[in-house]
């Protein structure tokens, strides 16, 4: 019945000289929030950008929803339905909201109002803010709208790079209870988070990667006991 | 007995900020608090309608001829701004080719419709056909460049510039093999002469009133097209490009192909111009197409503020106007104190301020000129002073040292330690500064600039350049850059 959605194959990515992930699988699953942690510059972001078709693998397989996309690019990926929200929401500052959530549709033509309406209703208060500018909003605001983006085009999969980052306590909790919502619908996840606790209070499964190996992979509730992960990461 | 709040007067279900929105639009003081007004409640509509009543009007009322090639040469200058726009402001690319393009449009026009290959096209053949070479060669050169951002597509970009020039000039003796004598294709550094009229729908067009006509439809087409792009998926996915294109790229846009694009549409946009130019021009000389343009280009699409189209317009106006004013010294000096005096107003906050710098500035010039004739300095003769009406009215109020040349420069460099200061120094120093820059700046106008129009020229757009850099750095109408943090 688990129908594996994104599945990385031993996949070894470079940045030029350098080796960064290496031998690396993981997969996804329809339906599955699986979260991957791991500390600073471990390969977590390079991780979602080699799904996405950003850099490419050297060697490895890399498929989604069945297909082979290894050597597909990034444009014929989100099509397929791999979304992303970027680290760091990486929004069009100068442009408005709603411009902001109409690019997220780009791939699938103009955006259809229904998709906009849902993005809408998820998050009322961006209706109000359509035609703000994206950079003036707040560091929450900027979240919903990064994700409402990731949203606008329909996809089977969304990666997440780090939705905590810079967001206050409170924030951090609405977002991972936004998250939690998402996968409720029906949306299939991959969250990367430094923030272990809370990626694993609401994942199905988890992935610990270190220097660019998963040293550590299982049931979210079997990791959150893990004593030695414990003792890395969610002991602070 | 306390009033019970209810959820309406809470504010509950609505957004705080946004409701008050229109009580938070605040407009500033004096001068620039109509700038803001004509800004908030002129529509972009009522505005294009008003430009459009001038343009058909300009065209059906005026018929001084010089004012009608200024006017036709300013057309198809803000049709290659807008051209430059979509390469530069929409999408971000650096091309320092543009002008080859508009050259490359002119010349193919030249070659196709006269004596000189004995090509005489249809217009509604060669013009087209024109476009799509043009835009084809964009292609071409955009292939290298495709993968190229920034400072490399400029050197690339700049090198196809040279060659284009380079090729015309030496592309008149050219021998094809198995014949003997050179054959002249482009005329060299002579040009081609006696091109053909357009000819469309039976009429000929002769006199610069008809292309002053063809060219407001011309423009009239590019400007809604180029504005409905604007607000269309592709032209929203140019500005991520330019914005963040890895962002960009995540989005699932192919960005590079929408470079290509943007380049490709600009290249044809300046072919369509070279055209036209050409036929006005009733000739082509390779000097029209080098680096002169291309800046005066590039400072209209900056000035107005990159990627605004309404900005384009301006900065097109300003930039092929003021050179044609600045060029009679009466208009220039009369251009120069309303700036002057616009400025000061703008700068002051507030109408009341205003006056009273105006009276510290004419009461400043009034205690130079009698100090210095208590101190019996030596001055220059009124007879012989500049002949402007604004001068006359001056000579009563200005102090004119017998140096002209030496004071002249001191106060100039002076004025600038000051502008460079200006920006930077606290409010009450400003309070005084303002009226002092601006009587060194009349000082210096009239003392030292008034006899040099050529280099006045020059140095006045150069120096708008600066301070607009300084005060505006999106330009006129640019949005204001936002940086996400
Ligand atoms: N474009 C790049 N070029 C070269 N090195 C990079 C690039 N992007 C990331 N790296 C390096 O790869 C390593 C992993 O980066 P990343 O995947 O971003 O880590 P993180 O786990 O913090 O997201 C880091 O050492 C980083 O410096
Ligand atoms: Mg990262």
């Amino acid at each position: 019945m688990t129908t594996p959605l994104l599945t990385l194959e031993n996949v070894d990515t470079y940045y030029g000289a350098i080796h960064i992930l290496q031998n690396l699988s993981l997969t996804v699953n329809e339906g599955e929030l699986v979260c991957l942690l791991g500390g600073n510059a471990c390969g977590k972001s390079t991780t979602l950008k080699t799904a996405l078709g950003m850099v490419s693998p050297k060697n490895g397989k890399i498929t989604f929803a069945g297909e082979d996309v290894t050597n597909k690019n990034t444009s014929v990926r989100v099509k397929l339905g791999i979304a992303v929200v970027p680290e760091n929401r990486r929004l069009f500052g100068p442009m408005t909201v709603l411009e902001n959530l109409k690019i997220g549709a780009y791939v699938r033509g103009e955006a259809d109002p229904a998709d906009l309406e849902r993005v809408f209703e998820l998050f009322p208060k961006l209706k109000d803010r359509q035609s703000q500018l994206a950079g003036t909003l707040s560091g929450g605001e900027q979240q919903m709208v990064a994700v409402g983006r990731a949203l606008m085009s329909r996809p089977r999969l969304l990666l997440m790079d780090e939705p905590s980052m810079g967001l206050s306590p409170r924030l951090v909790e609405q977002s991972f209870e936004m998250i939690a919502g998402l996968h409720q619908q029906g949306i299939s996840m991959l969250v990367v988070e430094q923030n272990a606790n809370m990626a694993l209070s609401v994942a199905d499964r988890g992935y610990v990667l270190q220097t660019g190996r998963i040293v550590l992979e299982g049931k979210a509730s079997d990791l959150a006991g893990h004593e030695e992960l414990r003792r890395a990461y969610l002991g602070r | 007995m306390t009033e019970q709040t209810t959820p309406e007067n809470l504010g509950i279900g609505t957004d705080e900020w946004v409701a008050q929105h229109e009580k938070r639009l605040s407009r500033r003081a004096g001068l620039l608090g109509i700038v803001d007004f004509l800004n908030q409640k002129v529509s972009p509509l009522v505005r294009y309608l008003l430009l459009a009543i001038f343009a058909v009007g300009f065209g059906a009322l005026v018929h001084n001829l010089y004012l009608l090639r200024i006017a036709a040469n300013l057309a198809v200058f803000l049709a290659l701004t807008l051209g430059l726009n979509v390469v530069m402001g929409f999408a971000g690319l650096l091309d320092l080719g543009f002008v080859a393009f508009f050259g490359f449009g002119a010349y193919a026009y030249a070659l196709t419709s006269s004596a000189q290959l004995n090509q005489h096209w249809p217009t509604y053949l060669s013009v087209p056909a024109i476009v799509i070479t043009t835009a084809f060669l964009g292609y071409l050169v955009s292939l290298p460049s495709r993968r190229l951002f920034g400072d490399y597509l400029a050197i690339v970009t700049l090198f196809f510039g040279q060659v284009f020039i380079q090729l015309i000039i030496s592309s008149d003796s050219i021998t094809f093999p198995g014949h003997e004598d050179s054959v002249d294709i482009t005329g060299g550094s002579n040009g081609i002469p006696g091109l053909d009229q357009f000819k469309l729908f039976g009429y000929t067009f002769k006199t610069i009133t008809d292309y002053y006509w063809l060219l407001l439809v011309v423009v009239a087409l590019l400007l809604v097209a180029i504005t409905r792009v604007d607000r269309t998926r592709v032209g929203r996915a140019w500005r991520t490009v330019r914005e963040d294109p890895l962002a960009s790229q995540s989005m699932g846009i192919k960005v590079n192909n929408l470079k290509m694009l943007a380049f490709i549409v600009g290249a044809a946009i300046a072919g369509l111009c070279g055209t036209i130019y050409a036929a006005i021009q009733n000739a082509v000389f390779i000097n029209g197409f080098d680096m002169p343009l291309l800046t005066l280009i590039y400072a209209a699409v900056i000035l107005g503020g990159s990627g605004s189209i309404p900005g384009s317009i301006l900065g097109a106006f300003v930039m092929s106007v003021l050179p044609e004013i600045l060029r009679v010294q009466n208009y220039s000096e009369i251009l120069f104190l309303t700036v002057l005096i616009l400025a000061v107003a703008a700068l002051s906050k507030g109408w009341k301020r205003f006056g009273f710098n105006a009276s510290l500035v004419i009461l400043l010039g009034l205690l130079v000129k009698v100090i210095s004739s208590a101190l019996s300095l030596a001055t220059t003769p009124t007879s012989t002073w500049a002949v402007g009406p604004v001068s006359k009215a001056l000579k009563y109020w200005l102090l004119m040292p017998a140096n002209r040349i030496l004071w002249g420069n001191i106060a100039f460099v002076l004025l600038i330690a000051l502008i460079a200061n200006y920006s930077i120094a606290k409010e009450r120093v400003k309070f005084y500064l303002l009226p002092l820059i601006a009587f060194i700046a009349i000082f210096v106008w009239e003392v030292r600039l008034v006899i040099e129009p050529n280099t006045t020229r020059q140095l006045i757009i150069g120096m708008m350049l600066v301070v607009l850099m300084i005060v505006r750095p999106q330009g006129f109408l640019g949005k204001t850059r936002v940086e996400v943090l």
